[in-house]
């Protein structure tokens, strides 16, 4: 437990400055000293990219510049994974990948999941993993960000932004400013420290060793690893290098590394939190919101570290006593750290792993399963919070049905139009993933189970889970390269990407157009202890409605039937 | 609500006027992006990284007295022979290309099938009865390539490398203790092909 008390205090630390930074070098509203240090930089970008930025659009438009960017950059990725065979850097001679691994791979990495169907040391070109994989690497966590900056300016700005024009920014502005002044800097400074510790950073293709015993061919698959490897944790993408991802010791070698990776998936999350809090005034209702999403965050990653410290079932009477729980985990970090990672990375919809969750016991299994049902336990970057506004507009429809008022959020009045779509982006998650898990079991042989009984119900269940809720890590033994896997998944991965994070935003714009009402001494109280917990309340209820009963044919039998 | 009066109500005609850019701005800010994030920014890190630490930055790999590379220090390689310290199962037999786990779920026969086999194997060589077996010695790693096992595993294997290969059992306990790390912040383990290079000789 000391490491995964020093690793939440790391992370305040560290999340805080981040948070009060950011809060600062993002608000386009305000001028401050680091528009000085980055703004002729940015400048000089947005010129050549043709964006006038002074230019403020409606929020309709700004979705409009979400949806069109995020086309191209599935375009971009899908033609360069089909035609690597035939595109420079590429000296393992790496052949294209078939179209719909290649669609499936496109849609992952732009919706911010970095689910993967494939291995990427043996099946990516060096182009690959950094022109297609690199770039949306950085721009989707910046668009979950830039999203969230929008909606901050219209519904949580104290006073309220007085834009004439009904602009909630500027879509390329945003990403830019987030880019060049969060992600950029801290990737560097993250991919170095990695190549100190031994990620590989380099163009030269495999090497070929013999091995000391027996004298066969070690083939060691290298390439410019570490920069990858920084953004992949820090922008809540997760998708690796190496198949098995940060398990391999080319991608994650030490304790240290194992460190900073860790500290990273969880960094800006939660820093977002504060910047958001900077920006909007709201500091009561913000530290309400981490208050509520700290003790989810605790609460399975105890559950979590607990079920990895007891044995694994199957290994009863063979290993020594009370060992933990060690298959699929790295020696050189144990139990407790592959437990921790676990939690953060379903948590924060990062996906990345340093140990098979397939492998995991089942209670450790549920707390990953609960982490992405909630998936606003900080989140993905900008869309963890996102999804909690979400949250918050239903309860704040609840709490002020309970209090006997017209419902509203903010001072304006929610009414059907508003709540059909909230409604919509809640009950989509239930619907997709258990309507598709449902009939991808109806056919045993589409599942490509690799396991039997509860767990590879559990299997199907984690695969449709972690794409809905873009998280990407998998029980990896699943069979999951075909064209059905690959179609399904790029149903939830986009489902599951862009109605919860538009969703508030057209509700942001609509509101925005309304009257405020007066606020009296009836009126629902957003900063209070009450309503923070009652949109907690909502979330358990909600998750807990939606799938109980699948947990309970999953992870829970299996648990019963392994109990002793 | 139906989908068109969604639309309707969004206002897409206003997007024009708001200057949001047409599809020309969002192809030229895609490809001026791919072009700063896609290719210079790994190439700044991959310079960087080879003035700095080019030993790191080309894979850790390990060279010989005679100066051919052996393999990396971050890669396990796989050892059967009696002369050696064994690491832990492999679900890739250590093919570092194809690096893996087992992804065998605590519920699945397979995995205690695998356990016995090995256990027993263990048992045989190593006279370590059943229950008695460090556990990673019985567990697969997530990479397959694990290149550790715990002090305790490689303990136990010390008493047959010293009968095999005629030497005092404390000097390959020293040796062990040499390639030991516990002072990282992961878990103590020992590296086992930097050992076995050790006895080797070759390190």
């Amino acid at each position: 437990m000391n490491a995964m008390m020093l690793c939440y205090a790391l992370l305040i630390g560290l999340a805080l400055p981040l948070g009060l930074y950011m809060g600062r070098a993002l608000d386009t509203d305000r001028p401050s000293v680091m528009d000085r240090l980055f703004g002729p930089v940015e400048s000089v970008l947005m010129r050549l990219a043709g964006v006038d930025r002074r230019a403020s659009m409606s929020w309709s438009a700004y979705l409009l510049a979400v949806l069109k960017l995020h086309l191209l950059l599935v375009a971009l990725a899908w033609l360069v994974f089909m035609g690597q065979g035939f595109l420079p850097l590429n000296p393992d001679g790496i052949p294209g990948m078939n179209w719909d691994t290649a669609l499936h791979t496109a849609v992952s990495f732009a919706t911010n999941t970095n689910q993967q169907h494939y291995s990427g040391q043996a099946q990516l070109s060096y182009l690959s993993q950094t022109l297609a994989i690199v770039t949306l690497q950085f721009l989707t966590p910046a668009t979950g960000l830039a999203v969230l900056l929008a909606i901050t300016r219209t519904l949580l700005r104290r006073p309220a932004a007085t834009d004439a024009g009904g602009g909630v920014g500027n879509y390329y502005v945003d990403l830019t400013r987030i880019v060049m002044r969060v992600l950029l800097p801290l990737s560097l400074v993250v991919a170095l420290i990695l190549v100190w510790q031994g990620v590989p950073a380099t163009y030269q293709g495999a090497e070929r060793v013999m091995m000391l015993d027996g004298g066969a061919t070690q083939v060691i698959p290298r390439g410019p690893v570490a920069p990858m490897v920084a953004i992949k944790q820090l922008g809540t993408n997760g998708g690796g290098w190496y198949g098995p991802n940060s398990t391999v010791p080319l991608e994650n070698p030490t304790g240290l590394s194992n460190l900073i990776e860790t500290i990273a998936l969880m960094l800006i999350p939660v820093a977002s939190l504060i910047a958001v809090g900077v920006i909007s005034g709201r500091r009561r209702l913000m530290m309400g919101i981490g208050a509520v999403m700290i003790a989810f965050s605790l609460i399975t990653t105890s559950l979590i570290v607990v079920s990895e410290r007891l044995p694994n079932a199957a290994l009863a009477g063979l290993v020594v006593a009370d060992s933990p729980n060690l298959e699929g985990k790295e020696l050189r970090f144990g139990s407790d750290l592959s437990a921790l990672w676990g939690s953060w990375t379903t948590q924060t919809s990062n996906g990345s792993v340093n140990a098979m969750h397939d492998s995991f016991n089942p209670l450790g299994g549920l707390g990953l399963l609960m982490d992405m049902f909630v998936n606003v336990t900080f989140g993905g970057i900008g869309v963890g919070l996102i999804g909690y506004l979400l949250y918050l507009m239903l309860a704040a429809f609840i709490g002020s049905l309970m209090i006997g008022r017209a419902p509203e959020l903010f001072g304006k009045p929610l009414e059907t139009r508003e709540m059909r779509w909230i409604s919509l982006a809640i009950l989509a998650q239930p619907l997709i993933i258990l309507g598709l898990s449902a009939i991808t079991v109806t056919f045993p042989g589409l599942t490509g189970n690799s396991n039997p009984g509860f767990h590879g119900l559990s299997q199907v269940l984690y695969e449709f889970t972690s794409a809905f809720a873009n998280n990407g890590s998998g029980f990896e033994g699943l069979g999951d390269a075909t064209p059905w896997w690959n179609l399904t998944c790029v149903v939830a991965l986009a489902v599951g990407r862009f109605l919860p994070m538009l969703v508030p935003l057209a509700v942001a714009g609509w509101l925005a157009g309304k009257r405020t009402a007066p606020q009296g001494r009836g009126s629902l109280v957003m900063e209070s202890g009450a309503f923070v917990g009652l949109s907690a309340g909502v979330i358990v209820i909600v998750n807990l409605l939606g799938f109980l009963p699948a947990l309970v044919l999953g992870p829970i039998a299996e648990q019963l039937v392994l109990a002793p | 609500m139906s989908f068109a009066s969604f639309l309707n109500s969004t206002r897409l005609g206003s997007a024009r006027r708001d200057n949001a850019g047409g599809a020309a701005t969002a192809l030229r800010f895609t490809l001026l992006m791919a072009g700063l994030l896609g290719l210079l920014y790994p190439l700044v890190v991959v310079g960087l990284g080879q003035l700095a630490f080019p030993h790191q930055a080309n894979g850790s790999l390990l060279s010989d007295r005679e100066g051919r590379v052996v393999g990396s220090a971050l890669i396990g390689q796989r050892f059967t022979g009696d002369r050696y310290f064994q690491g832990r199962p492999s679900a890739v037999d250590y093919a570092a290309d194809a690096v893996a786990g087992s992804n065998l779920a605590p519920s699945n026969p397979a995995l205690r099938q695998r356990a016995e086999a090995d256990a027993r194997r263990i048992t045989a060589r190593d006279g370590v009865p059943p229950g008695r077996i460090p556990a990673d010695l019985l567990t697969a790693s997530g990479s397959g390539v694990d290149p550790h096992i715990s002090p305790e595993a490689a303990a136990i294997q010390v008493a047959r490398i010293a009968r095999v290969r005629g030497l005092a059992p404390s000097a390959v306990t020293a040796l062990v203790e040499r390639y030991s790390d516990r002072g990282d912040l992961g878990e103590p383990r020992v590296n086992v092909l930097a050992l076995n290079l050790a006895l080797d000789g070759r390190e």
